[in-house]
């Protein structure tokens, strides 16, 4: 009792200690949170009429960020697969900074359902055995079920290491290498039954493709390390983090080619909406160029492909792969073009023109826009705390042994 | 000329009589429907007269003239714009002016007139009485009550054009328009609900 | 003519269809301790209401009493009228199908404002179970260029056709497939029903529906307390609460006492037919052996009981 209550005081210690781009950091977290807190009430109260979402367009903001998220969440575990392969010396630290970011993008997916949802008074009513979930038949049960297990896989792997590194002790690879080793093919399957979540409604023929759960997986990989390439760097500077550049420019080879499977993807699909023209290209027309005088979407689209593919020549021409200011902002450019494209761009598309050939242009209220920085400061700060605290224990100044944590000056030296 | 009628007559007699008898009576379902009800049987409402025309005896009161011509009264009725060469008393009976006629001469009250346009018309008249063609209000799982013709197609200009609920004499009844309906409003638009 | 004033038949309180053969005491027990949770930590006001468990799962008992609470509530809400709250269940033998005359419809939309008396519907915001599309008659059914927001002084405009659309309660239908709880189900006289009170509000079933008939209360329904109507049904025209889905139930408390919906009823040219599929001397059927019968979406293969037909 008293090793965890030490080990609670060091974490404490640990996340409200930092420089003042930390705590500044914190305080725009702080905002956002609060923010969505502000949202969130008043969509609450009222309900869901506080967005823009309507009959017509009856999923948007939420879920398409929930989409996106899964695909970070995915993808963050994924570059264990390299890390392995190429024989990374901080391969534990990729390992456990990678389920981090996927334990936070968890979250804020849950949280979007959960804002989401119309009654989330009833939400208990898809457990099992308390609820009546409509197993198999429904992907939503399954997309329940793979989530919460992704997250149980990836916080008892995280907490696993991080406890024994606390106590001194290296982890236990009887727990920690199963679980790694299924959690990667469990990360292709959460976002593959997220795709068929929208692949299964025969009603939306732009979702209702074959190709849509490749083009999950191609994106989401191309996306979710960019985060975690930024992260790297940052940790380089404050931390004794020896990433190598050979790492990073690696992980930043291998988003081009995922980049490049995803725009072949999506050439696929232009081919044959545009080639074989039946009515059902409406939606793709909707997306790029507007119909009826509705344009509201096509410059996001636009820009999604061009930052798309300007993110890819970043990062396959080995010149500007390896600049740091190019490298960042093909991870900027290539981050901002998958949101667009899998979250709004591929919602709102799949319900304009609904069912009913109606179009309801929808863009998102100033309650999303709350809302949906809460979850994101949310999620954020889940992260930042997780990793000032795992940063220590990985690099061995947060151990049981100690009083207090060790402070690290930047370029490592240990200060007492 | 007798010898013709005589035979239309007797034609429209035997088409009438068939029209009736209809199609054999369908084998007993598990929870059936009211069975299709013979002539005197169809629930129907008061026909839609406009005030004061009905009963027609509180003007005609003599034999009448039947040769056919135009009339210099009943202006809305003129002129008649129903099949070809008919004139008023192809439907309206000379002797009681309170009924109309069938081909064989038997008198019908204007509660039935559907077989009346059922004459010429039998393909409508045999959808009409399973329901299928005009209105019927109730129960489907049982008594129903029928919508003449006439709620739908002004006997005079039956061409369909539109149809009105109005209140006539305390009675709320449907009757046909010679303008097309006006529509109730749009929905409003998914943008101004806030 | 207006509809008939009839009240429905006194009927006795039907139960849930089936009894479902499982052990339900632990189920009870895991149910009530995980809602009373997620009831305290919502600080629901309604803890019976958080507490209840799925509508198939109910007792005769507890129906009897939740239609009690409906009328109740309802009472309180909107004043004294003769509520009626029933769950009436579907008849043996009764299969509803439904049929629309395209070469009737004159697009009056008087069938919409029906349905919307007749169920319930929020006025503000405006739910409309029925949606009638004016289509060019050159172009035929052509959903992308149709319009379900014309106006006109008069119908039918020259050279357009109406084409109303709502739940085809299909025999395969998709909005079941989908929903994460079982909120939805089919029933056996073929209606799809939804259960308000187990609804979670994710609209699965609205993405998933291909006949748009799914509508969703975006906050709490708005109906004036004179235009309520008192006969309601638990799985139909009862006023919905905020954030569930809801839809056209062919009229399930009209229909499954015997009477024609709303919607057939007053339909002023008879575009609309209705009765018991499994019933050959039924209108339905005459419809489907002897008219040009057609299924809206038909490569969908949802196997509506909804069908679009011409006369002439």
């Amino acid at each position: 009792m008293t090793g965890i209550l030490r080990f609670l005081q060091g974490c404490v210690r640990l996340v409200t200690r930092g420089s003042r781009w930390y705590y500044a950091w914190l305080a725009l977290l702080a905002i956002m949170i609060a923010t969505g807190i502000a949202g969130y009430s008043s969509q609450f109260r009222h309900g869901l009429i506080a967005t823009n979402m309507r009959d017509q367009v009856s999923w948007a903001f939420y879920i398409g960020n929930f989409t996106f998220l899964v695909g970070v969440a995915a993808a963050a575990v994924l570059l264990v697969v390299p890390a392995y392969v190429y024989q990374w010396k901080p391969i534990k630290e990729v390992v456990v900074l990678g389920e981090m970011l996927a334990i936070s993008a968890l979250i804020m997916c849950l949280l979007y359902i959960l804002v989401d949802t119309g009654s989330p008074q009833n939400l208990w009513h898809i457990f099992p055995l308390v609820g009546r979930p409509n197993f198999p038949s429904s992907m939503l049960v399954w997309d329940a079920i793979v989530l919460n297990g992704y997250l149980l896989i990836n916080a008892t792997v995280v907490i696993h290491i991080l406890y024994k590194l606390f106590h001194g002790q290296d982890y236990n690879k009887k727990i920690v290498v199963p679980l790694v080793l299924l959690s990667i093919p469990w990360a292709v399957g959460i976002h593959t039954v997220t795709a068929f979540l929208y692949n299964g409604m025969a009603a939306r023929p732009y979702w209702n493709a074959s190709i849509l759960a490749p083009r999950f997986l191609a994106s989401a990989f191309c996306s979710g390390p960019a985060i975690l390439l930024v992260l790297f760097q940052v940790l380089r500077k404050t931390t004794r983090f020896n990433i190598p550049d050979e790492a990073i420019w690696k992980i930043a080879e291998l988003m081009a080619y995922t980049m490049f499977f995803n725009l072949f993807l999506l050439g696929a699909e232009i081919f044959k909406e545009f080639y074989s023209n039946t009515e059902h290209v409406v939606f793709t027309r909707y997306l790029f160029f507007g119909l009826h005088g509705h344009r509201a979407v096509a410059p996001f689209a636009w820009f999604a492909v061009a930052a798309s593919f300007a993110a890819f020549l970043l990062f396959v021409i080995p010149r500007t792969r390896r600049n740091a200011v190019t490298l960042n902002l093909g991870c900027f450019l290539i981050f901002a073009g998958v949101f667009i494209e899998k979250g709004m761009g591929l919602v709102i598309p799949g319900m304009t023109p609904d069912t009913l050939g109606e179009i309801y242009e929808y863009t998102p209220t100033m309650v999303e826009w709350m809302v949906a920085a809460g979850v994101f400061g949310i999620g954020f700060l889940v992260y930042t705390l997780l990793v000032k605290i795992a940063v220590p224990i990985l690099e061995g100044r947060f151990t049981a042994g100690m009083e207090r944590p060790l402070d690290a000056a930047p370029g490592g030296q240990v200060a007492h | 000329m007798v010898l013709l009628r005589g035979g239309l007559a007797a034609l429209a007699a035997a088409a009438a009589a068939a029209a009736v008898a209809g199609s054999p009576s369908p084998p007993p379902a598990a929870q059936p429907e009211a069975k299709p009800p013979t002539a005197a049987e169809y629930d129907t409402p008061a026909p839609p007269f406009e005030l004061g025309l009905f009963p027609c005896t509180g003007c005609h009161t003599d034999a009448g003239n039947p040769k056919p011509r135009e009339l210099g009264f009943h202006d809305e009725q003129q002129p008649l714009r129903h099949g070809q060469n008919l004139w008023c008393l192809d439907c309206h009976d000379q002797k009681k002016r309170d009924f109309l006629h069938l081909i064989n001469g038997e008198q019908l009250p204007f509660s039935e007139s559907y077989r009346l346009c059922g004459q010429c018309h039998g393909d409508k008249l045999r959808d009409w009485k399973v329901g299928v063609h005009g209105k019927r209000i109730g129960r489907w799982d049982g008594k129903k009550t029928y919508y003449l013709c006439v709620q739908c197609h002004n006997p005079h200009a039956p061409r369909f054009k539109g149809v009105e609920t109005k209140e006539i004499g305390g009675v709320v009844m449907q009757r046909p328009i010679a303008t097309p309906t006006r529509p109730e409003p749009a929905p409003r638009r998914p943008q101004e609900a806030r | 003519m207006s509809a008939t004033g009839n009240r429905s038949l006194p009927v006795l309180q039907q139960a849930a269809p089936e009894a479902r053969a499982e052990d339900p005491s632990r189920r009870q027990f895991l149910q009530a301790a995980a809602a009373a949770g997620a009831a305290a930590a919502l600080g629901a006001c309604d803890v019976e209401g958080a507490l209840r468990r799925h509508f198939k799962e109910l007792s005769k008992d507890e129906v009897a009493r939740l239609l009690a609470k409906i009328e109740r509530d309802h009472a309180r809400r909107f004043g004294k009228k003769d509520w009626k709250a029933t769950a009436l269940g579907p008849r043996p033998g009764v299969e509803f199908g439904y049929g629309l005359d395209l070469s009737r419809c004159i697009g009056c939309r008087r069938c919409v404002y029906a349905c919307v008396k007749e169920n319930n519907q929020s006025r503000d915001p405006q739910i409309h179970w029925i949606r009638v599309l004016e289509m060019d008659k050159v172009r035929g059914v052509d959903v992308i260029e149709s319009d379900i927001y014309y106006q006109a002084d008069a119908v039918p405009r020259p050279g357009k056709f109406y084409m109303p659309v709502q739940c085809h309660q299909c025999r395969n239908p998709p909005c079941v497939k989908v929903c994460p709880v079982q909120a939805t189900w089919t029933e056996p006289d073929g209606i799809t029903v939804v259960d308000y009170d187990w609804c979670i509000g994710c609209r699965c079933c609205m993405a998933a529906c291909p006949y748009g008939a799914r509508h969703f209360n975006w906050t709490e329904p708005h109906i004036e307390a004179a235009e309520v109507n008192p006969d309601l049904h638990i799985l139909g025209n009862r006023v919905r609460p905020k954030g569930v889905v809801e839809k056209c139930t062919f009229c399930i408390q009209r229909t499954r006492a015997g009477r024609y919906p709303a919607c057939v009823e007053i339909c002023p040219v008879g575009a609309r037919k209705f009765g018991n599929l499994l019933d050959p001397s039924s209108e339905i059927r005459y419809v489907m052996e002897n008219k040009r019968v057609f299924v809206f979406k038909e490569e969908l293969n949802t196997r509506p009981r909804f069908y679009y037909f011409y006369a002439t």
